[in-house]
């Protein structure tokens, strides 16, 4: 039984990735079932998701089971409700109060943390001296790194115009800005390949067999 | 010139078809293309190297099956060298489809070591919503964050979990991460606040905006990026698997990709050429 609901499932996987790929050479109706399908799916599985693995063991069963200890769950549920009635037009403006919440409690805990990660550990990064090292390729990397990053703020500058020295420099920046949005570029292209070899290794070894998923 | 024209008007759907047959075929028939180890991923090999045996270290599954071709390899690969050092994991997941992809993995891997014993030597501490307030909560009391594993049983029937608190007995921390929250939000808490060392493994999407942590800080000790990384990693543990199958698919892809870009270049300069010509 387990065998042959395995091999229903395949089917469906088969058929729900060549409704997709279809795409490829047409819109067409069996693209548009396989993408109403996933979305009717994500929802539906988010919304049971979020029921029984957020809701109930962080809010129902603390609540029901001790209450004194717990009943202060009720003020994120509260907001929760709030937040619910931006789904209706008459009292829409309530939701505000929990978005408020929301991104206050964030802006102030993460504030510290993206302050040191991103701004200070990053700045002391390239804080380096390049030429403490005997390596002449790490030398070479290190000096690209300081002079990408200086020449990359100095573009994003633009309260002076961008013209003599300080217009050279700006342009440098840009060729800089320009590899690293050729990197992500290349990144990218890697990643949707990667999801094609997944696809196809599904078809080949899960489906026909041809090769040792 | 038509031949120039020809060129910028290929049919989007040959270009696919060639895709197509391009990752095909390598999977079929291996190339053998060579492969060669970065510094960003030894580094990580290293790190787990140095671990004394028997010390917990704590992989986080932020991803979901959408991500899993590329991120999977990496936590088969991660999870074999633990295993062979010796290292006990605790498994957590910042996004809840993460739960199942580690029950895969382990599944997986603990059929190559019969000896490992889920408890003692591996644990999955499931989901936990909340990203980085849910790794600082970790930090200051492992315990009330994660009561139970993801089959709901208390923690402390686990002989693994005995005497964690927050990270101090965990020797290192790896996320494999598709987004947010993620590999960043390990990152932020457990180096930049705790000091203790964290390395990850992310898409090829995520993995430029990730890279500059890998830096004199160590914020990164090292950086598995996309089935690049995974590949990468087959090779250090030399157990060769599914990434470093795709990485012949993905070298041919890429070579069609260079070519069509070569020659959508060659069409488009030569053309305006023509075209500056008869304007003159």
């Amino acid at each position: 039984m387990a065998i042959l609901m395995d091999r229903i499932g395949i089917w469906i996987g088969v058929f729900l990735t060549f409704a997709i790929f279809s795409f490829l050479y047409k819109d067409n109706p069996f693209y548009k079932i396989a993408e109403q399908i996933f979305i009717g799916i994500s929802a539906g599985y988010w919304f049971i998701y979020t029921i029984y693995n957020i809701l109930i063991p962080n809010l129902f069963i603390p609540v029901t089971s001790d209450f004194t200890h717990n009943f202060i769950l009720l003020i994120p549920a509260f907001l929760g409700i709030l937040m619910l009635c931006r789904l209706i037009p008459s009292i829409d403006w309530v939701s505000r109060y929990a978005l408020a919440v929301v991104i206050g409690t964030t802006a102030g805990l993460f504030f510290k943390r993206y302050l040191q990660s991103d701004v200070l550990n990053q700045l002391t990064a390239t804080m380096l001296n390049p030429f403490a090292s005997s390596n002449a390729v790490q030398i070479i990397g290190e000096l690209i790194l300081i002079i990408g990053t200086l020449t990359g703020i100095v573009y994003f500058f633009f309260s002076k115009k961008h013209e003599g020295a300080f217009g050279t420099t700006a342009k440098i920046g840009i060729y800089f800005l320009m590899v690293s949005f050729g990197a992500a570029f290349g990144y990218t292209v890697m990643a949707r390949i990667s999801l094609l070899i997944g696809r196809l290794n599904f078809l080949l070894g899960d489906w026909l067999g041809i090769i040792k998923p | 010139m038509k031949i120039f024209e020809k060129f910028l008007n290929i049919d989007r759907r040959i270009i696919f078809l060639l895709i197509l047959l391009g990752v095909a075929i390598p999977l079929i028939w291996t190339l053998g293309f060579n492969l060669e180890v970065t510094e960003n991923v030894q580094s990580v090999y290293t790190m787990l190297e140095k671990i004394e045996p028997g010390t917990r270290i704590l992989i986080s599954f932020d991803y979901d099956p959408s991500t899993k071709p590329e991120i999977q390899p990496m936590a088969l690969a991660l999870m074999q060298q633990a295993f062979t050092l010796r290292l006990r994991i605790i498994a957590t997941a910042l996004w809840p489809m993460g739960v199942q992809m580690c029950n895969e993995a382990f599944e997986k891997v603990s059929a190559e070591y019969p000896n490992i014993e889920y408890g003692v030597d591996f644990i999955n501490l499931g989901y936990k919503s909340g990203g980085m307030v849910t790794i600082n909560h970790m930090a200051k009391d492992f315990r009330s964050t994660f009561p139970a594993d993801a089959g709901g049983n208390p923690i402390d029937e686990f002989p693994i979990m005995k005497g964690i608190k927050n990270f101090d007995k965990i020797g290192c921390v790896i996320s494999l991460s598709a987004g947010d929250p993620g590999l960043k939000q390990w990152v932020m808490i457990v180096h930049d606040t705790f000091g203790k060392p964290v390395a990850g493994g992310t898409t090829a999407v995520q993995a430029p905006t990730m890279l500059p942590y890998v830096n004199e800080q160590q914020q990164l000790v090292g950086l598995l990026g996309g089935l690049k990384g995974a590949a990468e990693y087959e090779l250090l543990i030399n157990k060769p698997g599914f990434a470093t199958k795709g990485m012949d698919a993905q070298s041919v892809a890429h070579l069609i990709i260079i070519l069509f870009i070569l020659i959508g270049n060659i069409g488009y300069f030569a053309t305006r050429k023509q075209k500056d010509n008869l304007k003159a």
